[in-house]
């Protein structure tokens, strides 16, 4: 179980401990063989080490992480001591993406007009992570208040992706997703209101998952579009997935949309799966709509194919599904996300926290303030979201557009209805396409469509999520994206368990590994 | 399905209370239309009849007893904002020189 004796970690300087994965760092710290604070101290060195030149941090607090590593280990000789068990990540470090509120730690949401901002409260999926004793490293990148793909919309710089640094690392959790892929934390938390997780997660070849809408609470994450946002993990491998799932994921009271009867013990179902390796009976789903053609790369298409021949192996029915109405999903997100964007982010008026400034000329008054303020305190994109948001809203457009937009949601959520007659999983390309370089896609419109292949699932609120396939002919991570219905997250980690052993197997390793290195300064 | 010209945007952004520079408002102007015009596809699809979902789960509002619990810290809670007096954030004037005469 635990591959990292004292002497390893000793010659290795921590080098094959923070390249390991989340559950087998948990097995290092449950034989005592290394302390939290050392497990944490070496992800901070690794941080100075790489960060320069990946920028997935935008804000790194050691001093409160190492306090946290000390109580957990703490917590470790207590546990120890009573014969009490404990969660089983007790003391593996981790990294939160800046959209989400820390008490008492730098909460930008990647923009000016948060900057500085300390919130005075946690989010209860910090609170989890404090609870279960998950020391956080940092807070991560993201395009500014989650409105991007690719990580380079942030106010304080972009990230790049650790497989080529001239290329993006997806959004808007790009930071969460460099994080991992740079092992500079062994798991994040994302957030993923159109994609946000899954998307970065397959250009890093990482493991990202969307839990079902309500399951994991929305309480202190930063709201962009309330109805999709929906935060959960980011990890190396689909168990280290399934472990910070079953942290964070709870019922809470104060989101008015959470569920009451969150699906549980993610981490148990991948284990049977993975000393199983069998899908006898798993009816997959292979949706048309989203199977290759116009905007698809040639070989995110051919690896897709590879990986559904291996679910074939595993003893899964594959059949073509259809979701006729999907080719108005994109067109449906791009009205009801700016919509509600632009009524969340109403609340940054400067006045009870953030930028405050004040208009150059003219009378002081509280709404001239406003409008300077947010016009100095929002980048481009934000502004372009608020403005068609506000437009789509308004009289005379609003039953041609947001109206609309809400009768396609109940089209793609009775496609998805009809679709699970037919399959227990759905699956399809995570993305069309693999990292870009930065600048590649500066038309709004054609950044927008990327997000075809993700969309879907955030207008349903059904959990996906997305491992990786395989690497491309330029050499890059291409991931593999499976849906399942609402509340059936265990089906994600159970195909996802299978794929992932089978891929494995295959490639003599993790894809992870085929990385290459980044330059330790 | 109407464009999205200058004065929309200028309009627009009135409403949302967002200063824009003139160089922003022409360049808002054009990406919106073309984004705009791309996505009003969804009229084609949909009919009178058909409801509309705003949400992916039933919502039930959330309840609790009305009785005084913790709060967040007044000082703590201040200390983020832009400027605060005597426990109280202080804030510009609401009404313009105009409405105030």
């Amino acid at each position: 179980m635990n591959n990292f004796a004292r002497s390893e970690i000793a010659t290795a300087s921590g080098d094959s401990l923070i390249r390991s994965t989340a559950a087998q760092q948990a097995a290092a710290l449950a034989a005592g063989d290394i302390s939290s604070r050392e497990l944490t101290r070496l992800h901070l060195d690794r941080i100075a080490a790489v960060d320069g030149a990946v920028g997935a941090f935008l804000d790194v607090d050691a001093e409160k992480a190492l306090a946290a590593a000390d109580a957990a280990d703490a917590a470790r000789r207590r546990a120890a001591e009573a014969d009490e068990s404990l969660p089983e990540l007790t003391g593996v470090p981790t990294a939160v993406k800046d959209l989400i509120v820390t008490r008492g730690q730098v909460t930008t949401a990647a923009s000016k007009i948060l900057e500085g901002w300390v919130p005075p409260y946690d989010a209860t999926l910090v609170k989890n992570l404090r609870a279960a004793h998950l020391p956080i490293l940092g807070k991560t990148n993201l395009d500014e208040f989650a409105m991007g793909g690719s990580t380079e919309h942030s106010a304080f710089g972009r990230t790049a992706n650790p497989w080529d640094l001239g290329r993006i690392p997806g959004g808007s959790s790009g930071g969460s997703a460099a994080a991992v892929g740079a092992f500079e934390a062994p798991v994040a938390v994302g957030t993923d209101t159109g994609g946000s997780i899954r998307q970065p997660a397959a250009v890093t070849g990482t493991v990202g998952v969307k839990p079902t809408y309500g399951t994991v609470s929305r309480f202190g994450v930063i709201a962009m579009a309330s109805s999709l946002d929906t935060p959960g993990p980011m990890a190396r491998t689909v168990l280290d997935a399934a472990l910070l799932h079953d942290v964070i994921g709870s019922y809470d009271p104060l989101d008015s949309t959470s569920l009451p009867d969150a699906p549980r013990g993610m981490a148990d179902v991948v284990r049977a799966a993975q000393a199983g390796v069998d899908l006898t009976g798993l009816r997959v789903g292979v949706i048309a709509e989203l199977d290759g053609g116009e905007g698809y790369q040639r070989d995110v298409v051919d690896s897709f194919h590879q990986a559904l021949g291996l679910l074939e192996e595993a003893g899964a029915a594959v059949q073509t599904v259809s979701l006729p109405h999907l080719e108005y999903a994109l067109d449906a997100y791009y009205l009801i996300m700016p919509a509600e964007a632009s009524s969340n982010l109403a609340r940054y008026d400067g006045m009870r926290y953030g930028l405050r400034v004040e208009p150059a000329e003219g009378p002081v008054t509280a709404d001239r303030v406003m409008a300077a303020t947010r016009g100095a305190g929002f980048g481009d994109e934000v502004k372009r979201r608020i403005i068609l948001g506000t437009h789509v809203l308004s009289a005379g457009y609003y039953d041609a557009y947001y109206g609309s937009a809400q009768k396609v949601r109940t089209l793609v959520q009775r496609d998805f209805a009809a679709a699970w007659q037919q399959a227990d999983v759905l699956v399809s390309p995570t993305a069309p396409v693999t990292a870009y370089r930065f600048g590649e896609k500066d038309d709004p419109l054609a950044m927008y469509k990327l997000d075809v292949t993700t969309i879907p699932a955030n207008l349903a609120g059904v959990p996906a999520m997305s491992l990786p396939s395989g690497l491309s002919g330029d050499g890059l991570p291409v991931g593999f994206q499976i849906l399942a219905p609402q509340r059936a997250d265990d089906r994600l980690y159970r195909a996802g368990a299978v794929l992932e052993q089978m891929l494995e197997n295959k490639w003599g390793g993790r894809l992870l590994a085929q990385a290459p290195e980044l330059e330790v300064q | 399905m109407s464009a999205i010209s200058k004065d929309e945007v200028i309009r627009v952004a009135a409403l949302a209370r967002v200063a824009l520079s003139e160089e922003e408002v022409a360049r808002l102007a054009g990406e919106l239309d073309a984004v705009a015009s791309s996505f009003a596809r969804v009229n084609s699809v949909v009919t009178a009849d058909l409801p509309a979902t705003s949400h992916p789960v039933p919502l039930a509002n959330v309840m609790r007893e009305d009785k005084p619990g913790p709060t967040l810290d007044v000082e703590e809670l201040l200390a983020g904002a832009p400027a605060a007096e005597d426990s109280a954030f202080l804030v510009p004037r609401i009404l313009g020189e105009d409405a105030a005469s």
